[in-house]
């Protein structure tokens, strides 16, 4: 399954281990690890939840992979995303692609982060001192995803 | 019936997660749905409004005004995405 979403921790070394198992033609593997800063505009996060939409936010994240992998010429790819409570250090979502070399695992593994970014329905509520808040889209996240839209 | 389902600070400030209500067509488009809604007060005023940074999605996809609704379907509304 490419896709995971799940409130418990994961281990990057044994997802990419289980992602390139006995595949001798994979030459390059890229991976993205988001984590749980503690200062977000300017307050200071003691949490967060993550809320999302069960169903479509698989979906969603499947079709992102499938647009990356009709892209750039790569083996695999996986995304296990956390949901529930999280604190500062800890991990959020794991991106790891495979494919023959570095350029087209690197481009597409940010592609899907992304696409991620913006299109995929997860929900961030921060606890900071001055109350719970939920966290506003921004606006750099939009620039991200329209990079890919004019490059060919 | 179709299902509605609204999710993070739009659930909050509409006081619900979920509902099932009847189209009174039968079939109609998510822009007459979101002026159905509309009228229910203030803050569904605000949330369904044209314009309205609220996204919407029908059976799990994005969709935009014109998209179709017809009855079964799963309509879910909610704020721009902020996972990751």
């Amino acid at each position: 399954m490419p896709v995971r979403i799940q409130t418990e921790d994961f281990e990057a070394g044994r997802e990419i281990a289980n992602l390139r198992r006995d595949n001798a033609a994979v030459g390059a593997i890229a991976s993205f690890i988001g984590v749980v800063r503690e200062l977000n505009d300017g307050a200071k996060v003691a949490g967060m939840t993550l809320e999302h939409y069960p169903g479509m936010t698989e979906k969603s994240i499947a079709g992102i992979i499938e647009q990356a992998k009709e892209r750039w010429n790569i083996h695999d790819a996986l995304v296990v995303h956390r949901v529930g409570e999280l604190k500062p250090l800890d991990q959020i979502v794991l991106v790891a692609v495979t494919g023959a070399h570095r350029g087209e695992a690197f481009s597409a593994c940010e592609f899907i982060m992304d696409y991620l970014k913006t299109h995929a329905p997860f929900w961030k509520k921060e606890q900071t001192p001055g109350g719970s808040r939920w966290v506003e889209a921004r606006e750099s996240d939009d620039v991200a995803v329209q990079r890919w839209q004019s490059k060919a | 019936m179709i299902t509605i389902l609204y999710f993070a600070s739009l659930r909050e400030n509409l006081g619900r997660g979920a509902e099932q209500i009847a189209l009174p067509t039968g079939t109609c488009d998510l822009k007459s749905l979101r002026a159905l809604l509309r009228v229910r007060g203030a803050a569904w005023g605000q949330a369904m409004a044209d314009g309205s940074r609220v996204r919407a999605a029908v059976n799990q996809d994005l969709a935009g005004d014109d998209a179709a609704i017809k009855d079964g379907d799963e309509i879910a509304f909610f704020p721009p995405v902020t996972g990751g």
